[in-house]
């Protein structure tokens, strides 16, 4: 039997699972297949949903699903967290000591947040890139009338690069709705020398900061921050006071793939076409855990699940695999409360930003909503 | 820019094949945590970290010793103050 096991329940590992159920079938069904999903987390978390929760738009719950009503019953689901993978033995280990062979291995684990790689920023920054931080930040934002409210984008790579520039543009419309934007001054820091690490995002957000009045701050790298004085203090010397900082946290991939050495700081190393692990036969990874030069985005989770499916399937019935990644990522950018752009973009190309309308923000949300079914393997 | 390098770096960062801004911010994370007087050797591929490189040493009070175009690469070497 041919073993394909992939490691994470998150977008890239629920959309690979399934796809592979549907190109592998007649194999599954007759037992020359067996397609394991394994996950330390029984619940499936949509995390673009979080960007709303500040804003009372979405809830923690939205976000999340059973895994085991989004996965083909052909799947076999393990609940459990891999501690270690052993890549000559062809082998993954466990946190409970058990230990598991597999003839093929896809890395999904995702990317993780490490707000304690700075000091200060644990207790002084909030953040709305998980469940308990989005919930926190939103109970900050209703009682936040007047004061300095910092957006500062600490960790680079980090999960969607988008969200970022959209939450500055959100909460400045949120306060003017509520009548509070005179009483607010905003900033938007961030580490190199424009507002975005996309040439296209930079000049459109820039036009629209400066539109808008939110303050720009570049070449700002947080070294710590200081929660009694609110204060934040960068590697190039500059100090900046806050009343509400609003953090994106430094981001780490996972501890055993540089035990293993597949890459540096827990991301895998891999061949940014076929996604294989370049320091290992029959590994592969996608989405954020994945070190490829696109963004960590759903997106790309998703296009890299399909690609993956079709190499895994090759393998599976002994032969060539033909399908490669081309770096295909696609976001929607909310520029406001009600109005949002949208971007398509592969490997070294830059984007065009369009005219931020009312139907793209629908279409955000709808797609959002829609986001189950690509989960299923269906979109 | 020179062809020739005549600099000896304590440390080697290679961020060839990463896109803008990972090679400037792989500079950032490292520069971080070295002592005054070490000198780095940060290999790119990337052609904006020849701009934006000397631009961030300028702001954060670092010192580019040399930027050295290679065939396939650019090694650009910083002196961390």
């Amino acid at each position: 039997m041919h073993r394909i096991a992939i490691v994470g329940g998150g977008t890239g590992g629920t959309v690979l699972a399934n796809r592979l159920a549907s190109e592998l079938r007649p194999e599954l069904e007759a037992g020359d297949v067996e397609l394991r999903l394994i996950t330390a987390d029984p619940e499936h978390v949509y995390k673009p949903t979080f960007l709303y929760v500040p804003f009372g738009k979405k809830t923690v719950d939205d976000a999340t699903r059973p895994i085991e009503e989004l996965v083909d019953r052909r799947v076999t689901l393990t609940i459990g967290e891999v501690v270690g993978v052993d890549t000559d033995g062809k082998t993954l280990s466990f946190a409970d000591s058990s230990i598991l062979g597999y003839d093929q291995l896809v890395l999904a684990t995702g990317a993780t947040l490490e707000p304690e790689a700075v000091p200060g920023l644990a207790e002084g920054g909030h953040q709305f890139y998980g469940p308990e931080g989005a919930e926190r930040l939103r109970d900050e934002l209703a009682a936040f009338t007047e004061g300095h409210l910092v957006l500062s984008v600490v960790g680079v790579p980090h999960m969607c690069p988008a969200a970022p520039v959209e939450f500055v543009l959100m909460v400045d419309d949120w306060l003017r709705e509520r009548g509070r934007r005179e009483d607010v001054e905003l900033t938007y820091t961030y580490p190199i020398n424009r507002a975005h690490g996309l040439e296209s995002i930079a000049d459109w957000a820039t036009a629209l900061f400066e539109e808008r009045d939110i303050t720009l701050e570049t070449f700002f790298n947080v070294e710590e921050i200081d929660p009694d004085e609110r204060r934040i203090e960068t590697v190039e010397g500059r100090a900046l006071g806050y009343d509400l900082l609003v953090a994106i946290p430094p981001h780490a991939g996972s501890d055993f793939v540089s035990e293993a050495g597949l890459g540096d700081d827990g991301w895998v190393n891999v061949d940014r076409h076929t996604l294989e692990a370049t320091n290992a036969e029959d590994v592969y990874a996608i989405g954020d855990v994945a070190d490829v030069p696109t963004s960590k985005a759903g997106s790309v989770a998703h296009y890299e699940a399909g690609v993956v499916a079709d190499r895994l399937a090759s393998r599976a019935r002994g032969t060539v695999p033909t399908a490669t990644y081309d770096g295909k990522t696609v976001c929607f950018l909310e520029a406001g409360m009600d109005e949002a752009t949208f971007i398509e973009f592969s490997y070294g190309e830059e984007p065009f930003v369009r005219e931020p309308s009312k139907p793209l923000h629908w279409a955000k949300l709808g797609y959002n909503e829609s986001y189950w079914l690509t989960a299923r393997g269906l979109l | 820019m020179n062809t020739m390098t005549e600099n000896t770096a304590d440390i080697t960062i290679d961020s060839r094949g990463a896109t803008c801004p990972g090679p400037l911010m792989d500079l950032i994370g490292r520069v971080k945590t070295l002592d005054p007087g070490t000198v780095v050797e940060l290999q790119t591929t990337e052609r904006n970290s020849t701009t934006d490189v000397p631009e961030w040493l300028e702001k954060a009070g670092h010192d580019l010793l040399e930027i050295d175009e290679k065939d396939d690469h650019w090694n650009i070497y910083v002196e961390v103050n």
